[in-house]
């Protein structure tokens, strides 16, 4: 009897949930990790020195520490809290908040790189602070470093692929079930590389474009 | 968290075994980036040469390596060439991967390097009579130095926390280690919260060193 069959279209579904679940949690990763990432950056840009050495602490034990390591942990740590999460919930979590320090960092460098003068200006047109922030820092701020967003989004997407180590089933593991199965490494590799090419290469192409004409 | 006993004991005992971990995971991301600077400065050029061919095959490790998580690399290494006849340890896999992406990266960043310092520099020493090594010797490779150091001390950090995956693959570095031994203790959390204590303390290091170095050799004049 042979143990292991070959690759057949019946696969297709299976490993079309793994690209499915790839993309749900890198999209949730990265627009969580944004909105936190922005609001702590803007918190790091406003605040003084006692808060960014402890806001910037936390940022970098989350920079510092493998994902990997971190992904175990936290799933250890709430399972013997008690808690147990899905696969997904715990990944996402992890996810988000190693987004986050990346994030911060981006939207800090953004809102420091708008120049006082403009903020004082648009304060004597009448504008309060919470206007300044809505329709100058925010939006001038972000504009100058979406190439590095960009970046870190595309990182995500990569990095996405250790939440397989807590058992989410994204795109690398359903490859290695597939390949414990069919005993066909190479080609369902080659395949799974060829995804995250496709995704990630239009993303670093349209970044350096984007870098390009704000250069000029 | 009522019911948990943390037991530190089993840890403290095998401290050794996770230091010669972490020596693993300091040998194997120190070794990565000295091949993957060779091997950068060669694709930086063939990214910037006129011979088609050198272009292309550059060019495409740059992007491959760019372009694909770690994770995929390391598994192309330890299963996928097996199937050319190729089988390669945990270690020897996932310090091949880590070279791959490194020089890609590290690639890009002394071409960007280069080509951040003006045409007009070059000719300007030229025509004070400096021949093509002093340019490149006092001119160019100097403020070119600056610029790429401090995403290389970069690219070292990461390699250092990259060289986790090991753990899927059974390599015995830091967090394979930690694997192993908390697999027949089951003290899960103790033992990787205290390798990802290690983590931590081995990337400020690094960047520690690497401030210090910075200090002395460019005097202060990073930009």
């Amino acid at each position: 009897m042979n143990l292991f069959t070959p690759l057949s279209w019946n696969d297709t579904g299976f490993i079309l949930t793994g690209i499915l679940n790839t993309v749900y949690i890198s999209v949730v990763a990265i627009v969580i990790g944004s909105l936190l990432g922005l609001l702590v950056g803007f918190l790091r840009a406003e605040s003084n020195k006692t808060v960014n050495v402890i806001l910037g602490t936390f940022l970098d034990v989350l920079r510092s520490v493998p994902l990997i390591i971190q992904l175990i942990l936290f799933s250890t740590f709430i399972g013997v809290m008690g808690f147990p999460l899905p696969p997904f919930f715990a990944g996402a979590i992890v996810l988000s908040l190693y987004t986050m320090a990346f994030m911060s960092e981006v939207f800090r460098s953004g809102f420091n790189s708008v120049p006082v003068s403009m903020i004082k200006a648009a304060r004597s047109l009448g504008m309060n602070y919470l206007q300044t922030v809505r329709y100058i820092r925010i939006p001038i701020g972000m504009r100058s470093v979406f190439p590095s967003w960009l970046g870190v989004a595309q990182s995500v997407i990569k990095d996405s692929a250790l939440v397989s180590v807590i058992g989410y089933m994204e795109l690398l593991r359903t490859a290695e079930q597939l390949i414990s199965r069919t005993q066909q490494p190479l080609m369902i590799l080659l395949g799974v590389g060829l995804f995250y090419f496709m995704i990630s290469y239009p993303l670093s192409r349209y970044g350096k474009y984007v870098e390009r004409k704000m250069e000029i | 968290m009522d019911n948990y006993e943390f037991h530190w004991n089993v840890v403290f005992d095998a401290f050794p075994q996770l230091l010669t971990g972490a020596y693993t995971t300091v040998h194997v991301s120190v070794l990565s980036m000295l091949i993957g600077i060779v091997i950068a400065v060669l694709l930086a050029l063939g990214k910037m040469s006129k011979t088609k061919a050198f272009y292309h095959i550059s060019n495409v490790w740059i992007e491959i390596a760019r372009n694909t998580p770690a994770l995929f690399l390391i598994y192309m290494a330890y299963f996928g060439l097996g199937a050319y006849g190729i089988h390669l340890s945990p270690y020897f896999s996932v310090l091949s991967a880590l070279i791959f992406i490194n020089s890609g990266y590290l690639a890009e960043t002394f071409r960007g390097g280069f080509q951040s310092i003006p045409q007009t520099q070059y000719s300007a020493a030229k025509s004070l009579g400096m021949n093509n090594l002093k340019v490149y010797r006092y001119i160019i490779l100097p403020q070119m130095f600056r610029r790429i150091y401090h995403p290389m001390t970069n690219q070292f950090v990461w390699s250092i926390l990259m060289s986790s995956l090991g753990i899927l693959v059974g390599m015995e570095e830091l967090s394979g280690e930690t694997q192993r031994l908390q697999s027949t203790s089951f003290r899960t959390l103790e033992f990787f919260i205290v390798a990802a204590a290690m983590y931590f303390v081995i990337t400020k290091l690094v960047l520690f060193a690497s401030s210090l170095i910075a200090k002395k050799v460019f005097k202060g004049e990073l930009s």
